[in-house]
């Protein structure tokens, strides 16, 4: 826990030097920190689920995590479904054009772990409607 | 533990590399505050919106209406969908802000600041419908990736601004001027200085057209913040990423335009159709300019319960892209029969019509209504998911809501 608050102490002090331009010394005492947040363990799963980021636990969380969150959000993960084929075309053109760094072998665990976690789901021409929240109009 | 004393322990030396942050908005952040980046700041707050809006994206900012909260006329910022490239400006102050006209086919680079754009020209307020490209995007089989749009990332609000073409004619452009690309102050996710989020533009022909506006005002305000404050390129009907937000300068090319997300699949569909799952080469791909004709049924929301011999009114609006809508029909039985709504004729042109009509089910059971709107030259909706294309564009299919009569 103690290295995860330093984490979160420093992560907030980068945060306020970017908007004051200041010195860190002297903003410390200007800082308050929201309680409870700084107790949210960083690697906790919930019900098969990475709180932090929403991503589907399972081999290779940690390496999606660790560079797939770095600049963009998990959010853009998961809500896509792709194949192999597809997954691997989007880290080469983040490799190529948005300055995504060389993954080495953590690459074949990354794609292993999406096309695992986050396959496509048939869909068809046209879904019927779904979760309807029926309602009286009056 | 006790909070101050983490944060009396933390120091600042190596780690910048850390933490690549949300959005920062200086001026918008109470003295003292930390955003804790394991704390998802409130967007709903930060950016005025209701709480029904949907959040696809935390970074960069994405975030879509539904279909019942567009039943306005004229789209009010809380139900207006975000859709970001990249992060949004640190640094905004429109009384420093400037536009700069430049490019190879520029008589000679020329710069207004805000407030002389406001003096010097004629103001003009349109109400402008803007569609996002993807909208749709999360019914593509095989799945087009990218933010998973369903319906709502489109909205229809006044803008107010100044014509791009009486601007243009001051500047002054040679005639081998072929487009006009935008560029704003968005970072690039990376945060790399020299990488922009997006750049894209419209053929001068657009740019020339009455409706075509560099906006500073948004429903009668500012423009908020996420939606490209001080001063944004409104481009009615055509893919909203043509209205560059948070805009600093323009370029007057003798070529297509060829920044951030022109080229390759970004805002392009292949020239010809494919099937689904086809690949397709980048020479094959054109880009998307006026959107396809299109409806959505806003009143009333979907699920929808009511009594045996009770009339259903609806409402809702349709749109065109460059061109006008001629007709909105609706069926109650998945398309076998049609019968026509009364549409409203556009408050101007780009602007969408509102449609109507009171609707009486003959018996018990469950219902799909049905919309499907036709241009002026004769396009209706398709049923079913048009052209399949690799990023998930255009998808115009007609709008269903969920009714049970009881």
């Amino acid at each position: 826990m103690t290295g995860m608050a330093v984490l979160l102490a420093l992560t907030a002090l980068v945060i306020m030097a970017r908007y004051l331009n200041r010195p860190s010394e002297l903003l410390e005492e200007e800082i308050q920190v929201e309680e409870g947040a700084a107790d949210l363990d960083p690697n906790a799963v919930v019900n098969g689920v990475h709180v932090r980021t929403g991503l589907v636990d399972g081999p290779g969380l940690t390496e999606v995590v660790n560079n797939c969150t770095t600049c963009h959000s998990a959010k853009l993960v998961t809500q896509n479904r792709m194949g192999e084929e597809q997954w691997n075309a989007t880290i080469r053109w983040m490799q190529e054009t948005q300055g995504l760094w060389d993954l080495g072998q953590n690459h074949t665990v990354i794609v292993n772990y999406l096309i695992t976690q986050y396959p496509p789901i048939k869909k068809g021409r046209r879904a019927p409607l779904s979760n309807i929240e029926w309602y009286d109009l009056k | 533990m006790n909070r101050r004393d983490f944060t009396k322990k933390a120091g600042l030396a190596g780690i910048s590399s850390i933490v690549a942050t949300d959005i920062v908005f200086r001026e918008m952040m109470p003295k003292g505050y930390v955003p804790l980046a394991f704390q998802d700041p409130d967007p709903f707050k930060m950016f005025q919106k209701d709480q029904q809006m949907v959040v696809l994206n935390d970074r960069p900012w994405n975030m879509e209406a539904q279909a019942h909260l567009l039943n306005d006329a004229v789209t009010p910022n809380k139900y207006m969908f975000i859709r970001n490239n990249g992060l949004i400006p640190e640094e905004l102050d429109e009384a420093t802000w400037t536009l700069t006209f430049e490019g190879e086919s520029v008589k000679s680079s020329k710069q207004y600041s805000l407030a002389d754009l406001k003096k010097k020209f004629k103001h003009h307020t349109y109400q402008l419908t803007l569609e996002c490209g993807g909208n749709g995007r999360s019914e593509f089989d095989p799945p087009a990736k990218g933010n998973q749009w369903t319906v709502g990332a489109v909205s229809c609000a006044e803008w107010t601004g100044v014509r791009l073409k009486d601007v243009l004619a001051d500047v002054g452009f040679k005639e081998d001027t072929v487009y006009v690309g935008y560029y704003g102050a968005d970072l690039h996710l990376s945060r790399n200085p020299n990488k922009h989020p997006i750049s894209r533009g419209v053929p001068l022909h657009k740019a020339m057209e009455d409706e075509t506006l560099l906006a500073f005002q948004m429903n009668g305000e500012d423009i908020p913040l996420a939606h490209g404050y001080p001063l944004r390129l409104v481009v009615g009907g055509w893919p909203a990423s043509t209205s560059g937000k948070w805009l600093h300068t323009l370029t007057l090319r003798n070529q297509v335009h060829d920044g951030e997300k022109m080229q390759g699949s970004s805002y392009r569909v292949p020239c010809e159709t494919v099937a689904p799952g086809e690949k397709v080469a980048d020479a094959d791909m054109c880009i998307i300019e006026s959107m396809p004709v299109k409806s959505l049924i806003t009143g009333p929301k979907t699920g929808a319960v009511i009594n045996e011999g009770q009339r259903l009114d609806i409402s809702g609006h349709a749109w065109a892209g460059d061109l006008a809508v001629k007709g909105v029909d609706y069926s109650i039985d998945f398309g076998s029969t049609w019968q026509p709504c009364s549409v409203a004729s556009a408050v101007n042109r780009l602007a969408w019509q509102h449609f109507k009509a009171s609707i009486e089910l003959p018996k018990k059971g469950y219902y799909e209504i049905w919309a499907r709107a036709e241009d002026t030259k004769g396009n209706r909706q398709p049923m079913v998911l048009p052209g399949w294309n690799p990023k998930g564009y255009l998808n115009n299919a007609c709008h269903r809501i969920a009714v049970k009569v009881v």
